[in-house]
């Protein structure tokens, strides 16, 4: 028998205590509290596979699963769902270990519950790789418990017991399915220590599972935050300052209430809220409202970040981030020093589901519902609003339509909380497309500059320089390649004050110090005659031998096997007539990924057709969904580092909408494809929402210069192509 | 206000509203058919995208008071038990990721199929191209709209 891993359960350890009622199959769309809802539950298809029947008793396990009397199981999904596929994912991972069959189970997501569990965050890719030793100890821990008793009615001894599918087998042949035994079992303690599966057993985990709010998505009843409904509920619209830096004085709300459907127009803070009994007449009386303003504080714009930022590269930190050997002698010493400067804009994260979140504040309590990634600090935040305590605040969440980082804060549900709290009702606040790129959390401006010095050839130092409004690069980050792999080598970060709201956007930091990096090392590459990738592996290779500094933050060998598989998967060492390359390779959020982007030029313009994609992130729980990620991630980066310009004009965002002289995201027409590869191995998995799109900037601006012999420093790159597109 | 009778997914419904409001709040606020999204409200996204005799059409820049008599179908009407063809390409191909534009983005596909049943990649490109999809699913969307339109 293999050797099996055995695991301390940590998690909830209630036994089976609680009976529920059946709550039949609506539970499939996983949302209960929208029973409320009118619509009619969905016409499902008739599916390929029959689940079991829909229990008449269900026995809760523990906070993961419960089960019910025909053997169906309910499986709790705790983290948000964004669009990063946790709901399908973390769920079958318990399965998994539960021994039962995907097809008999549904699954449910969970409210905010702090008490079972720890970390119910959409962010930073980190729910699979986080929650991994949870979910697979929940469950196992209901697994033994089953077999336990199994077991003890056979008078066998549990070892001899043989499970699949959620059926237990005795050495002679006798069955028993866990709904047989579900009640039975509820008596039984939680084991204090469970085996777990060695990974080459995994029958769900690395087989693809359709999306579990599939139908919810095909028929149009999945509910994101925005389609939330109770009775009574009001909807309201904000008009928030104009511009960074500006406050109100006063206004006219004359107009507003006279709009059919308006109800109140009321101030609170800086804002005006209009409150109406449809979205529509809520967002024609703001249109309808006026408000002086007055300049409070600066008023910034993006000519004044650009200087700002190139002011500060020129400069050294009071302390740097991260000091080996001595640049500046280097410097000195060198045949050559080559510096270059990078920089990105601010940016928006669009989410396709603007803003929105329900409030209903009570004497009781607030209640809240909606889109958010950080339910648990939300709680927080609204319970010191309100001046309640934090048990007060419940929070429910709702599918979102994408978060990328704007869904961490939660300004939205603290203005539905405040303003449910004045008009003393429930309340919807939804933003305008408009509102959600002017009162954005944005992903802050920033600049690079890279110096190196050249010495017989080689690098022999390095001078990494950051300029960053409202934050500087965290973490370990100083310690990415190539620290390790240079003798002198110094990252120095400055970290402006702006007045403009920013925050974490997909890949936070690494979304463009990936692609400037990357950048520069493809230049670097051609400066010294080598092939860029040969050149990134040879400095690997000095990494391993002899290591400088104290440490630093990523592994060599899985870097250079997913920077192997790139060049091997895209046939890079081959070329071909009129396909032009660029190679980048980043390691971000615990997943090492290397890409080759292959461009043509066609009617004179340069396109992407094709990027091949590497990538180490451990186990692949759900294959399909994960190379949905990584095209995901792929295609946003690309977009983002050729098209994403957002300029900020008077204090104010100057792109507002999708127009076509207004913001662009990328679509169907510019997105290429994307061809992933996993490296294969059984090492616990790391996440997948991020990782893809760091490189991806690098590899496009390597495969224009390729194209077209421009090199880009300045994001988006349609701003510095001769010929727009 | 005034009331309009229209025709949504097969049944005729009458709603009071402003002349001036788009059939999307129509349709989410006063009907309780929130598949279709809002995205933008100014038709440049795609994410309200509804037939409107059989025409794909965006529904936030469509007042309610310019469709009266014609057919309306929107996600919820597509297909009585998801057996549209797209319906099932998409879940072959897994298509969504937040799935939040895909309603939109099936709509408009749909509306692309009646007409043309089987396009070229660069027809589906170009008719598909007023819809956006954040996540960046659009390889996905293609290769299932190719998979439907082989059906």
């Amino acid at each position: 028998m293999k050797k099996k891993n055995s695991f301390k359960t940590s998690h909830n350890r209630r036994s089976f205590i609680k009976v529920s009622a059946a709550t039949g199959g609506g539970m499939l769309i996983g949302f209960n509290l929208l029973t409320g809802c009118k619509s009619d539950p969905p016409a499902v298809a008739k599916p390929k596979v029959i689940p079991l029947p829909d229990p008449s008793q269900w026995f809760d396990i523990n906070a993961y699963l419960k089960i019910g009397d025909t053997g169906l199981v309910s499986i709790i999904s705790p983290n948000p769902e964004i669009g990063q596929n946790v709901k399908t994912s973390m769920p079958m991972i318990v399965a998994e270990e539960l021994d039962v069959a995907w097809k008999d189970v549904v699954v449910e997501q969970s409210p905010l519950n702090s008490v079972d569990f720890d970390r119910q965050v959409a962010g930073g890719s980190q729910s699979i790789r986080q929650s991994w030793t949870a979910l697979r100890q929940a469950g196992a821990t209901a697994k033994k418990i089953l077999v336990d008793t199994a077991a003890e009615r056979w008078g066998i001894d549990a070892s001899e017991c043989s499970v699949s599918e959620g059926v237990i087998t005795s050495p002679t042949g006798e069955t028993l399915k866990y709904g047989e035994l579900v009640a039975e079992a509820s008596g039984r303690e939680v084991p204090e220590e469970v085996e777990l599966k060695d990974p080459s057993e995994f029958k769900i985990i690395g087989q693809s599972q359709v999306n579990v709010d599939m139908e919810g998505i095909l028929s149009g009843t999945a509910v994101f935050g925005i389609d939330y409904r109770i009775e009574g509920m009001k909807h309201a619209v904000v008009l928030r300052p104009p511009a960074f830096g500006k406050e109100l004085v006063s206004f006219d709300d004359a107009a507003a209430k006279n709009v059919n459907g308006v109800e109140q127009v009321l101030k609170f803070g800086n804002k005006i809220a209009v409150v109406a009994n449809s979205t529509w007449a809520a967002m024609k009386g703001k249109k309808a409202l006026t408000a002086e303003w007055k300049e409070v504080g600066p008023i910034e714009d993006s000519a004044y970040h650009t200087k700002t930022l190139k002011e500060h590269l020129v400069k050294k930190a009071e302390e740097a981030r991260r000091v080996d050997g001595d640049v500046d002698a280097a410097f000195a010493q060198a045949d050559e020093v080559i510096e270059r400067i990078y920089e990105a804009p601010f940016l928006p994260h669009t989410c396709m589901e603007p803003m929105n979140f329900y409030a209903n504040v009570t004497a009781e309590g607030a209640k809240l519902v909606g889109p958010i990634q950080t339910p648990k600090w939300t709680q927080s935040k609204v319970a010191t609003l309100l001046g309640i305590e934090e048990d007060k605040v419940t929070v429910h969440m709702t599918r979102m339509g994408g978060g990328f980082g704007r869904r961490l804060y939660g300004d939205f549900a603290d203005e539905a909380a405040e303003i449910s709290s004045l008009i003393k009702a429930p309340v919807q606040v939804l933003f305008s497309r408009e509102d959600d790129m002017t009162a954005g959390t944005y992903r802050p401006g920033s600049a690079y500059r890279f110096k190196v010095g050249i010495k017989d050839g080689q690098l022999s130092s390095y001078h990494l320089t950051e300029a960053f409004f409202n934050g500087e690069m965290f973490g370990n980050m100083p310690s990415n390649f190539p620290a390790g792999a240079i003798e002198n080598y110094r990252v120095d970060c400055h970290n402006i004050e702006s007045n403009i709201t920013t925050g974490a956007w997909r890949a936070p930091y690494a979304n463009f110090l990936a692609s400037a990096e990357q950048s520069f090392f493809d230049e670097l590459a051609e400066h010294l005659g080598k092939d860029p990738i040969d050149f990134r592996l040879e400095l690997f290779a000095k990494a391993k031998e002899q290591p400088i500094g104290e440490e630093h933050n990523y592994e060599i060998d899985k870097f250079v096997n997913v920077i192997k598989m790139a060049r091997e998967k895209s046939n890079w060492d081959t070329k071909k007539t009129g396909v032009h390359k660029g190679f980048s390779a980043y390691y971000s959020h615990n997943t090492y990924v290397a890409e080759v982007a292959e461009m043509v030029i066609e009617n004179d313009l340069p396109v992407v057709k094709k990027v091949i994609c590497a990538i180490d992130c451990g186990i692949v729980v759900n294959p399909k969904a994960a190379k949905n990620q990584a095209e995901g991630g792929v295609v946003d980066g690309l977009g983002h580092a050729m098209y994403g310009q957002f300029e900020i004009e008077g204090g104010r965002a100057k792109q507002t909408n999708f127009g076509v002289a207004d913001y662009k995201l990328i679509r169907m027409m510019d997105a290429p494809e994307v061809e992933v590869h996993f490296a294969e191995n059984q090492n616990d998995p790391t996440g997948l929402g991020e990782p893809t799109l760091p490189p991806a900037g690098g590899a496009l601006s390597n495969a224009l210069y390729a194209a077209t012999g421009k090199r880009f420093y300045k994001q988006p790159f349609i701003t510095e192509m001769e010929v727009k597109g | 206000m005034a009331n309009y009778k229209i025709k949504i997914n097969g049944e005729t419904r009458t709603v009071e509203a402003d002349p001036d409001t788009p059939l999307l709040w129509v349709l989410r606020d006063s009907l309780e058919l929130r598949g279709t999204k809002y995205g933008c409200g100014v038709a440049q996204c795609g994410a309200c995208t509804v037939h409107v005799d059989g025409a794909a059409m965006r529904s936030c820049s469509l007042p309610i008071s310019q469709i009266e008599d014609q057919e309306v179908k929107t996600i919820e009407g597509l297909s009585p038990d998801l057996s549209h063809p797209l319906q099932e390409a998409w879940r072959e191909h897994d298509v969504p990721q937040c799935g939040y534009c895909q309603a939109g983005q099936i709509m408009s596909a749909a509306a692309l199929l009646a007409d043309n049943p089987s396009p070229s990649e660069k027809e589906i490109e170009s008719f598909m191209n007023g819809n956006i999809c954040r996540c960046g699913t659009y390889n996905r969307i293609k290769a299932a709209i190719q998979t439907a339109a082989k059906k």
